[in-house]
C-alpha cells in the first residue's frame, strides 16, 4: 500500500505548492540560461491571461446580461413582439432545460454507477472489460452532433413511437424524454470516470473488512463502498449535468421546435433552451437563432 | 459442508446466488451500453451509405459549389427526378481540420504552460485563483463562447482586421465579415483549453517529488528540472488530455456555427495572411445548419454522410491516443485515464 502511493506520487510529505528552496531555486541563479528564463516567462504570462480571459467573459456577461434582466422574465414565456417589452421572458426554455436535464441525470447516474461498480469490482472477463473501458472512451469522445443524429434514428424507429409524438405512422422522434435519453449518454463517460476513480481510491482492507464480518461482495458494494463514494457519485452526476446543459445541439435535433412550442404557445425557442445563454439574450426573442441566421451580428447587438 | 446445512441448500434450490444474480445483472447493464456504441455506429454508417455510395471517393474530394451541392440535393427529394447525391465535401472537411489543428496546436501549447505554471511556478495565492478559473472556464457551454464571439471577437475582427481592399478583393466569391478562420481558432482554443489544463495538471501534480528533488540537489535549476523531468514523465496524461480536447474540438458545431463565417468555402492558404480572415463551415456546423433538411430523403443521407465521417474521426482519435500511450505504460499513468 505505501509502496504503491509512493509510487504514484501520493504519499505524504509532498507540500503542495512549496517551492522547493535550494542553490538554484531562485529567480536569478546562475544556472538559468536564457531559454529557462523565457520559458518561465511564458508560462507566468500564459496563466495570467488565462485568468484575464476569464475574468472578461464572466465581465461581459454580467454587464450585458443584467441590463435585461427582470424578475418578470423568469414568470413569463416567450412572445412574438416588436419591442424588447413586448416579447416576454424565458419561462419555458427555463423548464425545458431542466426538465430535459434531470431526465438526462435520471437516466445517467444509475447507468454510470453501475457501469463503474462492474469496471472496478468485477471486471470479468478481461476482454469484456477493454471492450467497455474503450466503449465508454468512445462515448466520451464522440462528437454531440452524432449522438444527436443517432438519436433522431433512433427514436423515429415506429416500435419507440410511444416515446414521442406520431400522426399517422410517422413518428417526428421529438420529445423530452428522446432529447434527455441522448443528453444521457453525453453525460455517462463522466459519472462514470468519476465513480470509478471514486471506488479504486478505496484501499483494498477497506473490502477486506467487509468480507470477514460476513458481508456478500453484493452486499460490500451496496454498503460499503457505494457510500464511501458518495461525493465521487454528487461530482460524476453535477460535471454531466452541467454538459448536458451547455448541449445544444442534440436540443435543436430532439426537441425542436414543436413540443417547445407546445408548452410556451407561440414562437421557436429551442435556441433559449440553454438556459444561461438566454441571460444575455433575453431581449431577443424575435432574431431568429443564429445557428440559422445568415446574418446574426448586427441583430444580436444590444440596442 | 453437509448437504442438509440450510443455507447451502437454499442456494442450489434458487440457482444463483445473490451475489451472481448481481454480477450478471451488472454484466448485462454493461453488455447494453457496447450494444448502444455499436447500433450507434451500424445505424450511421447504414443511412450514410446512399452518399458514399453514389460519390465514391469523390466524397472527400473538391470540386462545384458545396452550398450549390446541398441545396440541390436538398430539392431533389421530389419524386419525379431522380434523387441528387452529387457532394463534394472538401471544403467542410478542410475547414474541420484547420480548425481543430489550429484549436489543438495552440491550445496544447498554451495549456502545458499554464499547467507548468499552475502546478509549480505560480504564488500560492495565485494557485488558489488559478484552479477555479479553470473549472469555470471548462464549464462554460459553448453557446456561451459562440454568442460572445459573435458580439465580440468577430465584430472586432470585422471593423480592426478587415480592411475595405480586401473585403472588395473577394467580394465576388465570399463576404468578408469577421466571422473568420481566426476566430473559430481563437474561440475553440478557449473553449478546449481548460480540459487540456485540468488533464495536464493531475499528471504534473502525480510526478513524484522525489525525483524532482533529485535533479535540484544536483544543481540543475527550478524550471529546468520540471520541463525535463515533470513534464516528459507527464507525456501519459498530455497525449489524453490532447486527444479528449481533440475530440471536443471535432465535434464542435454550435459555437462555430456562429462565428466562423457560414459559407461553405475552403480557405486557401496561398491568399497570405487574407488566410485567416476567409469564412469557412465546418462538417459540424454543416450538420447542424441543415438540422431542418432532414425530411428529405437525399440529403438526411449525406447529413449522415458527414456524422460518420465525424465518428470515424474521433474513433480514430481516441484509437491513436490509446496507441500512443502504449509505450509509455512504465510511467505511472495517473490522470491518463479519459475525460
Amino acid at each position: 500500500m505505501n509502496a504503491r502511493a509512493a509510487h504514484r506520487g501520493r504519499g505524504p510529505g509532498r507540500p503542495a505548492g512549496d517551492p522547493p528552496a535550494g542553490p538554484s531555486g531562485g529567480w536569478a541563479g546562475a544556472s538559468w540560461s536564457i531559454g529557462d528564463r523565457l520559458g518561465l516567462a511564458f508560462a507566468w504570462l500564459m496563466g495570467l491571461l488565462l485568468c484575464a480571459i476569464c475574468a472578461a467573459i464572466l465581465v461581459y456577461l454580467v454587464v450585458q446580461g443584467v441590463r435585461y434582466l427582470h424578475p418578470d422574465l423568469i414568470w413569463t414565456n416567450p412572445k412574438v413582439g416588436a419591442t424588447q417589452n413586448e416579447t416576454g421572458g424565458f419561462l419555458a426554455p427555463l423548464l425545458g432545460t431542466v426538465i430535459a436535464t434531470l431526465i438526462a441525470m435520471l437516466l445517467a447516474t444509475p447507468i454510470g454507477v453501475g457501469v463503474a461498480v462492474w469496471l472496478s469490482e468485477y471486471a470479468r472477463p478481461r476482454w469484456l472489460a477493454r471492450v467497455v473501458e474503450s466503449t465508454v472512451e468512445m462515448f466520451a469522445g464522440a462528437p454531440s452532433i452524432v449522438l444527436a443524429l443517432f438519436g433522431v434514428i433512433l427514436f423515429q424507429a415506429p416500435f419507440l413511437g410511444f416515446l414521442s409524438e406520431s400522426s399517422g405512422g410517422v413518428v417526428y422522434g421529438k420529445s423530452f424524454f428522446a432529447a434527455g435519453a441522448m443528453l444521457s449518454l453525453l453525460a455517462l463517460p463522466l459519472v462514470v470516470t468519476s465513480v470509478r476513480e471514486g471506488l479504486q481510491a478505496i484501499p483494498d482492507h477497506v473490502r477486506e473488512a467487509s468480507y470477514a464480518v460476513g458481508k456478500t461482495k453484493i452486499a460490500t458494494i451496496r454498503r460499503v463502498l457505494l457510500p464511501a463514494v458518495r461525493p465521487d457519485i454528487v461530482t460524476g452526476s453535477m460535471i454531466g449535468a452541467g454538459h448536458a446543459i451547455g448541449d445544444t445541439a442534440i436540443i435543436v435535433f430532439l426537441w425542436g421546435t414543436r413540443t417547445c412550442c407546445r408548452a410556451s404557445g407561440t414562437c421557436r425557442c429551442w435556441e433559449r433552451c440553454a438556459a444561461p445563454a438566454a441571460r444575455s439574450r433575453a431581449s431577443s426573442t424575435t432574431t431568429p437563432p443564429p445557428a440559422i441566421s445568415t446574418s446574426p451580428t448586427r441583430r444580436l447587438r444590444p440596442r | 459442508m453437509t448437504a442438509e446445512d440450510p443455507l447451502l441448500l437454499l442456494q442450489r434450490e434458487e440457482g444463483l446466488s445473490q451475489d451472481q444474480r448481481a454480477e450478471l445483472w451488472l454484466g448485462a447493464l454493461v453488455s447494453g451500453v457496447i450494444i448502444l456504441l455499436l447500433a450507434m455506429v451500424v445505424f450511421i454508417v447504414a443511412q450514410a451509405w446512399p452518399s458514399f455510395s453514389h460519390n465514391g471517393l469523390h466524397w472527400f474530394g473538391s470540386g462545384g459549389n458545396i452550398d450549390n451541392q446541398i441545396e440541390s440535393i436538398f430539392n431533389s427529394t421530389n419524386y419525379l427526378h431522380k434523387p441528387v447525391y452529387t457532394f463534394h465535401a472538401w471544403p467542410l472537411i478542410w475547414s474541420t481540420i484547420l480548425t481543430t489543428l489550429g484549436a489543438a496546436i495552440l491550445g496544447f501549447i498554451a495549456s502545458l504552460f499554464t499547467a507548468i505554471f499552475m502546478v509549480e511556478f505560480a504564488p500560492v495565492p495565485l494557485q488558489r485563483v488559478l484552479e477555479p478559473v479553470v473549472r469555470l472556464l471548462a464549464s462554460v457551454p459553448s453557446v456561451i463562447l459562440g454568442l460572445i464571439g459573435v458580439l465580440v471577437v468577430v465584430p472586432f475582427i470585422d471593423s480592426h482586421l478587415v480592411t475595405q481592399a480586401e473585403s472588395a478583393s473577394v467580394t465576388p466569391v465570399i463576404p468578408l465579415s469577421g466571422g473568420s478562420l481566426l476566430a473559430a481558432v481563437v474561440i475553440l482554443t478557449v473553449e478546449v483549453s481548460p480540459i487540456m489544463i485540468a488533464i495536464f495538471a493531475d499528471g504534473l501534480r502525480a510526478v513524484p517529488r522525489n525525483w524532482l528533488e533529485g535533479s535540484l540537489a544536483l544543481g540543475v535549476n527550478r524550471w529546468r528540472t520540471f520541463w525535463k523531468i515533470a513534464v516528459l514523465s507527464a507525456r501519459p496524461a498530455l497525449i489524453s488530455g490532447t486527444v479528449l480536447a481533440t475530440a471536443r474540438a471535432l465535434g464542435e458545431s454550435v459555437m462555430l456555427s456562429m462565428v466562423s463565417g457560414t459559407v461553405g468555402f475552403a480557405p486557401n492558404p496561398a491568399d497570405g495572411l487574407l488566410f485567416f480572415l476567409e469564412p469557412s463551415r465546418g462538417l459540424a456546423a454543416t450538420i447542424l445548419h441543415n438540422t431542418d433538411q432532414l425530411s428529405s430523403s437525399p440529403m438526411k443521407h449525406t447529413l449522415f454522410a458527414m456524422a460518420a465521417v465525424l465518428l470515424f474521426s474521433s474513433l480514430m482519435l481516441s484509437l491513436a491516443g490509446w496507441a500512443a500511450r502504449q509505450p509509455m505504460k512504465r510511467y505511472f499513468n495517473v490522470g491518463g485515464a479519459t475525460a
